[in-house]
């Protein structure tokens, strides 16, 4: 039984804390919070690209270091941690994974190599409004040229093409896209978590090209996602850690009463429930990213069982932080909000609770022949 | 990261697999056997052939085997149906107290007949005034030669009624702050003056007695740890409860919800299509795998040689709140069915109804729900105590309630 990371891939965890405590606190967080006209961070996304971590699990033949995707779960943890106003998921765990698993030769040489360096910053463009996308409900359309509303896309207003989700009259109702995105109306949209931006991307009659096999864009879409869920997971099970430990260093400090706050029962049982949840949702994210690096059959469970667990352990502790922080954690000042922002915009940037709930529940019935 | 054995591990596995194979008792031999004679007859039949308490050091009865072999054969045991053990008090937590405390000649004297199973031991610890609060217990022992004397009344012993010998802390002496005045012995369950009675429980079953002692005396050389020492050694009794109450969940799991979910009906439908059938399910899923990868985390650290961290302290939590929520949610997908207990005409011969009605008890044992987050905010998290108004203060004087 080895269900542990190896001491390399704790090694690079050690240097990407190290990293990000350096190159990321959260003032550099702040900073993007503040200032309306930075979308993201690019000087800490350079940094990044410069260590390798956009190349992880790009093969060597496209300027990759052909990593695992437990190297990327790594990295993915300790940007979840930091907070890190990147974005490495629309670019990394997105649009290049739909590279990865659908792109022809000519489409993985010409994007797989800028990826890797960071050079260019690609996204995945699925929703288009309100509610559950579903295949018959897609509205974007491709004949030659894209037609039709996307909404929001993550990194949207910076990404420089887009993996595009469009009707299909064939197959399995979807085809994906590669839009290059110059010349594209893209409108930044405010959200949530103003430190990871937004767009509505509105394509008229657009060029694009077809990404993987027509008909079969749904299909690719739920197994990106699913590979997707379990990077996501990740982050977040570094995010709820970190809201924990600001929760406690803050109990620790504050008194009331004559004595710390993080004496009494009613802080520690919250905190030591967020433990709890955040324990869960780690070990679930063990076996998910054990799931994707193998490319295991049981994949489509245990990146559905991670992400249900991280989103339900971030949700709690960025909450709670705020709570156990009293007015404090009310306030602009005061960093809690980072965490409270970010554990939402994640639970619903690639499908929310319920509907990886459902796609669990989903993925056990396939699994399981009814008796 | 993988699942599988190194060789040493599958070799070990397969020896062990080996000899189970041939050696669990058929249901014939058990016939006409209660649950004592049962344990008996399955762990003298792994003692004599080296397969009890296998951690243990081959001088006390056991084969000098390391943690994860250990897990290893408790893994391949547990694919047999074997009889229920009667032992785990005795070896699980007076067994290592022994080890740690007592006297050479004592650990050869007893540790054998507890890892054959000819003795059964039980523990003397909570008391109507100290439970959550062990240390305010108040049964006495004042010395009389070389003799202590002992009175008052224990409560909570599990297989009482059955055991030879049990653990006991002891007030002995009361004029000094709680944790101070207290001091840890073994004794003969057999000794005049021991009054054993059940307490029939809310699940009907009657696992558990009171224990009164009237001026029943036990041997001076039976004190583990010097006078005023015992609730250090108490510690080392209760960390090893904690290991071997550890993840076990029992009763209800989420399969056997799941495939409920698919047989009865929500408007017509599978209950199954419910969202707010699925949400639930997800969560408990979700639980339940989080509990089980945990343990894949610790097997890992003792596959290395290492000692698992705090992590695994959450078992118990998760698991018993879970049962309990799981057993209730399942007798409303019964709807008016749920009601019935009766195995004859009950869903799953009223296995949702018995968890539902043990689950409280799960929930309380072995350190409380509310206990449980203590240590983990305290020893995992590193909070501080809450404050004690008993701190410092000689026992005799401190406020109690009826």
């Amino acid at each position: 039984m080895n269900f542990e990371f190896s001491d390399e891939q704790n090694l690079l965890r050690e240097q990407a804390l190290g990293f990000l405590q350096e190159a990321c606190p959260t003032s550099t967080v702040r900073a993007i919070l503040d200032d309306d006209d930075r979308p993201y961070d690019d000087e800490l996304w350079r940094k990044i690209a410069e260590l390798g971590w956009t190349a992880s699990v790009i093969p060597e033949a496209y300027g990759g270091l052909g990593l695992s995707y437990l190297e990327l779960s790594v990295i993915a943890e300790e940007l979840g941690r930091a907070i890190a106003p990147v974005p490495f998921s629309s670019s990394v765990y997105l649009a290049t994974e739909a590279l990865l698993m659908a792109g022809s030769e000519a489409q993985k040489e010409k994007w797989l190599p800028r990826l890797a360096t960071g050079d260019v910053i690609g996204t995945f463009a699925l929703g288009e409004g309100p509610g559950q996308p579903r295949a018959d409900k897609l509205a974007t359309a491709a004949s030659g040229a894209l037609t039709g509303v996307k909404i929001p896309v993550a990194d949207g207003d910076v990404a420089d093409f887009a993996v595009v989700v469009a009707r299909s009259d064939a197959g399995d109702g979807a085809s994906l896209h590669l839009a290059e995105l110059d010349g594209v109306d893209s409108q930044s949209v405010g959200t949530l978590d103003p430190t990871r931006s937004h767009a509505k991307i509105t394509f008229a009659d657009d060029a694009a090209e077809p990404l993987g096999t027509h008909g079969e864009g749904w299909t690719t879409t739920q197994r990106l996602l699913d590979r997707a869920a379990v990077l996501f997971a990740w982050e977040q099970v570094g995010g709820a850690n970190a809201a924990l430990e600001m929760a406690k260093e803050y109990a620790l400090e504050r008194y009331a009463f004559g004595r710390p706050i993080a004496s009494y029962q009613a802080i520690k049982h919250k905190l030591a429930h967020a433990y709890v949840k955040n324990t869960l949702a780690r070990a679930n994210c063990y076996y998910g990213a054990w799931a994707l690096d193998t490319d295991a059959d049981e994949l489509p469970v245990a990146a559905a069982t991670a992400r249900v667990s991280a989103t339900q352990a971030y949700y709690y502790a960025s909450k709670e932080n705020i709570q156990t922080h009293g007015g404090m954690g009310f306030t602009w000042e005061f960093d809690c909000q980072f965490h409270y922002r970010r554990a939402k915009l994640l639970s619903v940037n690639i499908g929310s609770e319920a509907t990886w709930q459902d796609k669990l529940i989903g993925a056990m019935e396939r699994d399981r022949p009814a008796a | 990261m993988d699942f599988n054995d190194n060789a040493e591990e599958a070799a070990f596995r397969a020896e062990a697999r080996a000899w189970l194979e041939a050696n669990v008792p058929a249901r014939e031999e058990l016939e006409g056997l209660d649950e004592v004679e049962a344990a008996k007859l399955w762990q003298k039949r792994k003692y004599d052939a080296g397969w009890a308490c296998i951690r243990w050091p081959e001088e006390y009865g056991g084969r000098g085997a390391s943690a994860i072999e250990q897990v290893i054969w408790n893994q391949e045991e547990g694919r047999f149906p074997t009889p229920g053990s009667v032992f785990g008090i005795g070896q699980g937590m007076a067994a290592p107290t022994l080890m740690a405390w007592a006297s050479e000649e004592h650990k050869r004297e007893h540790l054998p007949p507890l890892a054959s199973g000819e003795h059964i031991w039980c523990q003397l610890f909570s008391e109507p005034a100290g439970g959550s609060d062990l240390a305010a217990l108040r049964t006495r022992a004042e010395k009389d030669g070389d003799e202590w004397i002992i009175n008052g009344q224990k409560i909570w012993t599990s297989g009482a009624h059955y055991s030879d010998y049990g653990i006991i802390v002891l007030r002995t002496d009361p004029t000094v702050p709680k944790h101070k005045g207290l001091s840890y012995f073994f004794l003969d369950m057999k000794s005049p003056g021991i009054e054993i009675r059940p307490i029939k429980q809310i699940s009907g079953g009657a696992n558990f007695n009171e224990v009164f002692f009237n001026d029943v005396r036990v041997p001076d050389d039976q004190r583990l740890g010097a006078v005023g020492q015992g609730w250090q050694v108490a510690l080392t009794t209760l960390m090893n409860e904690r290991m071997a109450i550890g993840g076990g969940g029992g009763g209800v799991g989420f399969s056997q919800v799941f495939d409920l979910a698919r047989k009865v009906e929500i408007d017509g439908e599978p209950a199954i299509r419910d969202r707010n059938v699925r949400a639930k399910l997800a969560t408990w899923y979700a639980q339940e795998t989080g509990l089980k990868y945990t343990g894949y985390r610790a097997l890992s650290a003792l596959s290395r040689g290492d000692t698992p961290g705090p992590e695994n302290s959450i078992g118990k939590l998760v698991a018993a709140s879970k049962a309990q929520d799981m057993a209730s949610f399942a007798m409303d997908l019964l709807e008016l069915s749920g009601a019935i207990s009766d195995p004859a005409h009950a869903e799953a011969r009223g296995m949702y109804q018995a968890t539902f009605m043990g689950a409280p008890g799960g929930r309380i044992a072995g350190g409380s729900d509310e206990i449980m987050l203590n240590i983990l905010s305290e020893r995992v998290l590193g909070l501080p105590q809450d404050v004690r108004v008993d701190k410092g203060i000689p026992f005799n004087e401190v406020p109690t309630g009826r």
